[in-house]
């Protein structure tokens, strides 16, 4: 095997074992910064010898025990450094171990760890990404552009907390799974989002290494909890946004809106198996969440082969679905851009116009208004909404975007 | 394991009649379900000294060592196998007696 395939391997070894050995360790040592210590050790040191010694016949098993003995000598030299470290039995499980059946898989518990309530959001997506998706600290400070020590102390903090605050290693309890599924839901759907529309003047206007790392993620979670339909819900979204993501930003750099992407360009498999999942929702007939409605209202846009053939109407209708659910302003905002296409720009502008108490400060309600106002033909009102966008946005591809909008009114 | 659960306040009244009831009610199912280990309501803040020995001569100060608008109102410290279970339990508590409550892990 060249050295190349090697890495390779290795890559994917990380990719599929890396919260396996956390979790797995996590669970023997009762310790998360242990576990990841070792983890990274493990990985470490199959870097070093696999090239020379070759791939093991089971990565997985080899990362495992290799993380296993790492583990032992740092309490080993821990031990002999402060016995009363040896008393700090840490993150606590009171089950007795069990055979790993769907929903007792290790690596579930670790990310209902890495999201408790008890810890804020962004430490939950900082923790998600470090302990189950493996990357580094400064792989996530630069994701969410904080220093790298900002990023390393978060994370520090956390562990400490959840070792001193006895946050518990365990999937909850029935009574409270739904809450906390959707925790870790929203955390997914965050890093999912931070890199569909990348904020920051440096960074690419899309972070697929994020996109992809929520896919992998989301899928775990669905490969774990097969029956719920939010979490098919959320993956289906994904898929559904993650196939358009090529046609999205053009070549020069500048955000291409829905109405004129190039959709042969769309990835169809994604959008295949997106389908297929909301589909398998629309049969189980359980009143869909918001998830599900929103990767309904992706599938009816990825149905249409021309932005013409577009079924407006059921648009809307699983919008105002959403409202229901959910009567945030972005929610409102979003349907009006649907009822624009229905009922035309007038209609939907006086139900833009409605949001602006709430929504002043958000960078797509002066972007929506700025398009209708043009529609419409008012072109003073509309560059003042344009540069308002402007000014608001944080997506370079976007304010490309804005911009020539901007200069193209007459 | 056990926790410190605080009453946060930052209003001047005490417990009410009705508040008293729903505490004790709580109370008692602290001590039937084993999590009780101790509870005590607080004078105001006003009604505090602060004492500082560590120099030469003991020096007593009138009033809370920190002035805040929020104020420790009064705790328990109970025993929970976790923080879910402190969790639970110190949301029950927060409706009980009707104020905002902090959770801290003993060390």
């Amino acid at each position: 095997m060249s050295v190349v395939d090697v890495r390779e391997v290795i890559t994917q070894a990380h990719h599929e074992e890396w919260a396996r050995v956390v979790a797995s360790l996590t669970r023997s040592f009762g310790d998360l910064d242990i576990a990841e210590e070792a983890a990274a050790e493990a990985f470490a040191t199959a870097v070093q010898r696999w090239p020379t010694d070759g791939v093991p016949p089971n990565p997985g098993a080899w990362l495992t025990t290799t993380a296993n003995r790492k583990a032992i000598d740092r309490i080993r030299r821990e031990n002999k450094r402060d016995d009363k470290q040896k008393e700090a039995q840490l993150l606590y499980d009171d089950d007795p171990p069990k055979p790993l059946d769907a929903v007792d898989d290790e690596r579930l518990r670790l990310i209902f760890t890495c999201c408790h309530p008890a810890l804020a959001m962004e430490t939950h997506v900082a923790l998600t990404l470090r302990m189950v998706a493996g990357l580094t600290v400064p792989e996530i400070a630069r994701a969410f552009l904080v220093q790298e020590t900002t990023m390393g102390q978060r994370i520090t903090r956390a562990k400490a907390k959840i070792k001193a605050a006895r946050i518990p290693y365990r999937v909850p309890s029935a009574e409270d799974l739904p809450a906390r599924v959707s925790g870790v839901l929203a955390v997914l759907f965050l890093v999912f989002n931070e890199g569909y529309l990348a904020t920051g003047p440096d960074t690419d206007p899309v972070r697929h290494d994020l996109t992809a790392e929520a896919i992998r993620l989301t899928r775990l979670i669905r490969d774990l909890m097969p029956e719920d339909g939010e979490v098919a819900g959320l993956l289906a979204l994904m898929l559904l946004i993650e196939a358009r993501r090529t046609a999205r930003v053009s070549a020069s750099g500048e955000l291409v809106t829905l109405d004129e992407q190039d959709r042969g360009t769309w990835d169809a498999a994604l959008i295949a198996e997106g389908h297929r999942l909301v589909r398998e929702r629309l049969a189980a007939r359980v009143a869909p969440g918001r998830y599900q409605i929103l990767a309904a209202i992706n599938a009816v846009h990825t149905c249409a082969r021309d932005v013409r053939d577009t079924d407006w109407s059921q648009v809307v209708a699983l919008y105002d679905q959403l409202v229901r659910l959910d009567p945030s302003p972005i929610i409102a905002l979003n349907r009006a851009i649907a009822v624009a296409e229905l009922d035309g720009p007038e209609v939907a502008l006086a139900a833009v116009d409605r949001l602006e108490h709430k929504l002043a400060g958000y960078h797509p309600y002066h972007a929506t208004r700025a398009d209708l106002l043009r529609r419409l033909g008012r072109s003073q009102k509309s560059r003042a909404a344009y540069d308002k966008a402007i000014e608001l946005a944080g997506n370079t591809a976007e304010v490309a975007y804005l911009t020539r909008r901007r200069d193209q009114l007459g | 394991m056990q926790y410190l659960v605080s009453v946060i306040d930052d209003t001047a009244g005490l417990a009410t009649p009705d508040e008293m009831a729903t505490i004790d009610v709580f109370n008692d199912r602290l001590q039937a379900e084993g999590h009780w280990v101790f509870a005590g309501g607080l004078g105001a803040p006003s009604s505090a000294t602060v004492i500082d020995n560590r120099g030469e001569e003991v020096m007593f100060t009138d009033g809370p060592f920190l002035e805040s608008k929020e104020y420790l109102a009064g705790f328990w410290i109970i025993e929970a196998a976790d923080l879910d279970v402190a969790l639970k339990l110190a949301a029950e508590g927060s409706k009980a007696c009707n104020r905002k409550i902090e959770v801290r892990p003993f060390l």
